[in-house]
């Protein structure tokens, strides 16, 4: 008797992990909530522009004073953002293969726009971090904010956010942003409790709804800022042009 | 009534295949969609045309053969209905209805309507059974098994294997079929002995067939003429979690 | 030619193990060397293919479905029996068997009816071994039913499914073999053909139904596990490709065919609503458990059902059998339900059809227990029919279900022809005249698995492995004949459809041979077939070309085939001049209207010999010999 099984069950954790489907969608998952981790702790962070001038720079600086620590936690980040893109448009590809003709006439009954477009919501939501990374972390689409100081000699995080968000333009394209990035974890929160398996029996009816309140919170958390400049309500401090 | 119908002819798997239209005339809303598919060849049979291609067996629902896909949906309109039990009162006079085949890469085109299933058969010989063989089994009542255990074994086992999960996947994946089987056997004593390699195996074949990855739209749930719920698929993740680091000794 | 049953000798209750041990065995290193082919995949085939595949022998497995697992087995709904006694209810072997024989009113053969009943205990075993998701009750045993037929609660059962969840048992256990190389397994492969060298089936020549490519394959054993015949009657509860091809062909070959005229009507069907109809759905006979069969006293009643009132409905079984009720026996049902249709007291638009009426029950047990018993088939009924069974009664009327009559076989379930196994549906050696319900599923499986593996053993150990290949002349012959056949039905080109000669048939032998027969109807039938079968040969239309994928060349060889069949079946309708079971001759029946069996003539098996078309086919018999029950008028009353 030969056995036909013998290679699949060979096959190692890292290979199981990465070349087989419930693998990858793991590391997916996984991968996803770390960066949704930080979407949250990012949103905390930012909100401090509601306490005051003083604690947003005051974070700010805290964060600069972990050193090596933050190169790390930048560095892992970054690492698992890789993991997410690359599997992201493998599978992409890998999904459009496995249907190589297309129905002429295709209707969804269950499956949510916010689910079929993940691809494109999660390809805004790229853009959108290279666009962010360039406007306030690297500063390099308006260079004019990195002379910015407060009384305290340190970087004056919290003008350069107002100054950015007055520009009409600019906050257009960080609300729309967020909208995407809001999109984008609706079908990711629920997805992720699939994918471990803890999508069981009646968890369902209360896992729908609350990743549908989740992703709302985190976009009325980050929106709230640009609208908070826009209405005037977040000023600018006194002696900042 | 009278229905205008676009259907998906290719002669062999290597032809390019197109779409052709055909009237169908005095359909009876009491027909099934099989019945009038049959009466509409009847009529290009005694014309000396090719008669349309279909799969059907059993025409009760439960043998798993007929797969069309009625109007951009597996098996058509009605929920939890394999197109052999999809009547045309379900219709209305005048409609134009869209048949196409699977599509699927793993499920190629035999002929017309009619696709290759037999990567489903595949998936099962690689794992899809628990091992014992004819004769010595001990007394049935000698291992007891909970009626709930039982029942969410029967609700995954009542897969008829139709393939309506993956024409119906925007990504053509197996998990439904899959996970059902898996689930099916892991929910039973009897299948536990053996559940990682088999959840190992199983979808080590079901990627090795080409069929895409799961992204949870959960159309696959939808489109099942059994009703089988995803929560079977959110199980299979969880059993191979478990056997990740699963060897044969 | 003399028919040897060759049953063992001896108490009835033991025949089988001591036979067992006086079979003999092939050495584990030399099964290796002998080659079965097993042609169907349902519970019968499936089961052989695996267990032989298990002991170590090659298989080659063939099925006309694109994959092992939608053979019709797969609709069988109620369950299966074993006579375990877990109820307590006073059930054993014993009475199971009794059951059986008393069922099949005494045309079927004891020691093979007893060993099914010894194995049924088996069956359940290996299934639930299997991971047969089995209805259970709270405490985690099996749970029962009663089924028609019987007074003990002894069918097994999973909801509405049974059969499709035996069936993935013994699927699984093939794709085990199939996957460890065991067994090969050719899907969309009709048989078209056997092969019989020196009187011995040593092959068959199939047409593979893809490429339309014809091919040949040898063995040391043939086993035929291909179900019944229903589908002669065009609209029956079989599956649409079910079809008698491989029987008839082995028929031709010199395959003895037995009781062919042994067809049962299953009582609760949905009835026919149109022309167009191109098969019948069966409703479980588990819902006569809690339905009730009426029909209005009045002729031509044109109420609604709910408008009738108590005292002008004739709930007509429990008034002439008081003791089983709506439980009586399938044949007994059946035929109660047409004479009242007869009658001009049938329900629903053709007036075909009888009540089967919940409202009594769901008021006992209230609604959602009824739905927990029978969801799933009120489900169905409503989708064919639009109508909600749980407001207005069913309309159900009998048809075509399972066929008694098949090849030939004797105690190792071999036919006449030596290699020649037959299993399942497709012989005819268990039920008798009637089956009783969820006794099917129950006798495919204890063929495959229990009995034809020790079996074929004592036949292959006393033969000299691939003795013959496919390049033998009679292959060769075979194969001609093959092409030949399919060359002409091709030429044809006529004005008729396939399906046009196959309802004309149906309705012939519906009408003829059907539920209830008569001299003058089959007389009539055997001078129709003939002409039928001519105009067919002359103006049959069979469009497109062997080498492809022809579904109209598919039916139209199994039309061809029915239209010979159908002579047999009548010529043994008319030949048994006395009414048994399913078998109703109109001239014999008591003034009540029940059968009367004769059995001082016919306590035989009629085993009917090929010999050209046209011509008379040459009755063989094997009297039946009652030593543990003595025939008796079966009384349901």
């Amino acid at each position: 008797m030969q056995d036909v099984n013998a290679a699949p069950t060979t096959a190692s954790m890292p290979a199981r992990l990465l070349n087989r489907s419930i693998g990858k969608k793991l590391l997916m998952s996984l991968s996803g909530l770390v960066l949704l981790g930080y979407v949250v702790g990012h949103l905390i962070g930012n909100l401090q522009i509601f306490v005051g001038q003083n604690a947003l720079n005051a974070y700010a600086v805290f964060l600069r004073s972990i050193g090596a620590w933050l190169w790390i936690i930048r560095a892992f980040l970054l690492g698992m953002l890789i993991i997410h893109v690359w599997f992201a448009v493998k599978l992409y590809f890998e999904n459009r293969s496995a249907r190589p003709i297309r129905y002429k006439r295709k209707v969804y009954q269950e499956a949510t726009l916010s689910s079929r477009t993940m691809i494109w919501t999660g390809i805004g939501v790229f853009l959108f971090v290279v666009y962010h990374l360039l406007h306030f972390t690297f500063i390099v689409t308006n260079p004019q904010y990195s002379h910015l100081e407060d009384a305290l000699g340190r970087h004056d995080v919290y003008s350069m956010v107002i100054l950015g968000f007055q520009n009409y333009l600019i906050s257009a394209v960080y609300l729309v942003s967020i909208a995407i990035v809001s999109y984008h974890l609706v079908h990711a929160a629920k997805s992720m409790f699939q994918t471990w398996g803890l999508n069981d029996t009646n968890f369902e009816k209360i896992l729908r709804p609350a990743t549908v309140i989740f992703a709302w919170l985190i976009l009325l958390g980050y929106i709230a800022i640009p609208i908070a400049v826009l209405a005037g309500i977040v000023k600018l401090p006194e002696g900042v042009i | 009534m009278n229905l205008t119908l676009y259907v998906w002819r290719q002669k062999d798997a290597k032809d390019k295949g197109y779409m052709e239209k055909f009237d169908a005339k005095d359909i009876s809303p009491d027909m099934s969609f099989l019945e009038m598919l049959d009466v509409v060849n009847e009529e290009l049979e005694s014309q000396g045309k090719d008669p349309i291609a279909f799969d059907s067996d059993c025409r009760e629902g439960i043998c798993g053969m007929c797969s069309l896909n009625i109007n951009g949906v597996a098996h058509g309109p009605e929920r939890a209905t394999a197109a052999c039990q999809l009547h045309m009162r379900h219709f209305k006079d005048g409609d134009t209805i869209y048949i196409e085949p699977w599509r699927a890469r793993a499920f190629p085109v035999v002929k017309d309507l009619i696709v290759d299933r037999s990567a489903f058969d595949r998936i099962i010989e690689a794992g899809g059974y628990i091992s014992v063989g004819t004769g010595g089994a001990p007394d049935a009542n000698a291992i007891p098994i909970s009626k709930d255990d039982a029942e969410t074994a029967f609700d995954a086992a009542a897969c008829i294997g139709c393939g309506a999960c993956v024409a119906a996947c925007k990504n053509a994946s197996a998990m439904l079929f899959v996970a059902a089987k898996v689930s099916h056997l892991v929910n039973l004593p009897q299948g536990k002995v053996e559940a990682k390699r088999r959840v190992v195996n199983m979808v080590a074949q079901m990627d090795k067939e080409g069929f895409g990855n799961c992204t949870n739209y959960y159309e696959c749930q939808a489109a099942c003429p059994k009703e089988i719920s995803v929560k079977f698929i959110a199980q299979m993740n969880r059993e191979y979690l478990r056997s990740l680091r699963y060897k044969d000794k | 030619m003399a028919l040897d049953s060759k049953v063992p000798s001896g108490p009835i209750s033991e025949k089988w193990d001591k036979y067992k041990f006086d079979l003999r065995v092939v050495s584990p290193a030399n099964k290796r060397k002998f080659h079965i082919i097993v042609v169907g995949t349902g519970l019968a085939g499936g089961s052989a293919a695996a267990s032989f595949a298990e002991l170590g022998y090659r298989v080659t497995a063939f099925c006309y479905q694109d994959s092992a697992r939608r053979a019709h087995s797969i609709g069988a709904q109620g369950g299966i029996n074993a006579s375990k006694n877990y109820q307590n209810d006073n059930d054993s072997v014993y009475r199971l068997f009794y059951d059986t024989i008393k069922g099949g009113d005494f045309r079927s053969r004891e020691a093979n009816t007893y060993r099914l009943a010894q194995l049924s205990e088996n069956i359940i075993d290996q299934c639930a071994a299997q991971g047969v998701p089995f209805a259970r009750e709270y405490g985690g045993k099996l749970a029962n039913r009663s089924f028609g037929g019987a007074l003990v609660s002894r069918t097994f059962y999973a909801r509405g499914a049974t059969g499709q969840q035996l069936l993935l048992g013994c699927y699984q256990a093939l794709s085990r073999q199939i996957a460890q190389g065991n067994v090969e397994l050719h899907v969309r492969t009709e048989m078209l053909e056997l092969v019989v060298v020196d009187g011995h089936a040593k092959g068959i020549v199939v047409r593979d139904m893809v490429t339309g490519e014809i091919r040949s394959y040898a063995a040391d054993a043939v086993v035929l596990a291909t179900g019944g015949y229903s589908n002669i009657f065009f609209l029956s509860t079989s599956a649409k490709g079910c079809n008698a091809t491989a029987m008839h062909r082995a028929y031709k070959k010199g395959a003895l065919l037995a009781n062919p005229c042994f067809t049962q009507i299953h009582p609760t069907c949905i009835p026919v609503h149109g022309d167009y109809q191109s098969k019948l759905t069966l409703m479980s006979e588990s819902l006569r458990n809690d339905g009730r069969i009426w029909v209005p006293k009045k002729k031509d009643e044109d109420r609604p059902p709910n408008e009738i009132p108590e005292d002008e409905r004739d709930y007509y079984l429990e008034r002439k059998y008081p003791s089983y009720g709506n439980l009586a026996p399938r044949d007994i049902s059946s035929r109660s339900a047409k004479e009242v249709c007869d009658e001009g007291r049938g329900v629903g638009e053709t007036g075909v059809g009888v009540y089967l009426d919940f409202s009594d029950a769901i008021e006992r047990l209230g609604e959602d227990t009824i739905r927990s018993r029978y969801g799933n088939l009120f489900q169905m009924y409503e989708k064919i029919t639009a109508e909600n069974p749980y407001e207005v009664p069913m309309r159900i009327y009998p048809a075509p279900h399972y066929t008694m009559g098949g090849l030939w076989v004797d105690y190792n379930l071999m036919s006449n022809l030596p290699g020649l196994f037959v299993i399942g549906e497709a012989n005819f050696s268990d039920h008798g005249a009637n089956r009783l319900g969820a006794s099917a599923l129950m006798q495919g499986l204890a063929d495959g698995y229990f009995v034809i593996p020790y079996t074929i053993g004592h036949y292959l150990a006393g033969t000299t492995p691939g003795k013959v290949r496919t390049d033998h002349e009679e292959f060769k012959k075979a194969e001609e004949d093959v092409k030949q056949r399919v060359h002409k039905l091709l030429s044809i080109d006529g004005n008729r459809t396939v399906d046009d000669f196959h309802r004309h048939l149906g309705r012939l032998m519906w009408e003829e041979c059907g539920m209830a027969r008569n001299e003058e109807g089959l007389k009539k039938a055997l001078e129709e077939i003939p002409k039928m079968r001519q105009e067919f040969w002359e103006n049959v239309k069979v469009v497109g070309e062997n080498e492809e994928l022809n579904q109209c060349l598919e039916r139209a060889g199994r039309v061809a085939d029915y239209l010979e069949f159908a002579e047999v079946m009548c010529i043994d309708a008319l030949d048994r001049d006395e009414s048994c079971g399913a078998h109703f001759r109109e001239e014999h029946q008591t003034e009540e209207g029940e059968a009367v069996r004769d059995d001082e003539n016919f306590a035989y098996v009629s085993a009917w010999e090929f010999t050209e078309i046209d011509k008379k086919p040459i009755l063989h018999k094997e009297p039946l010999e009652f030593e543990e029950v003595k025939p008796a008028t079966r009384s349901y009353k």
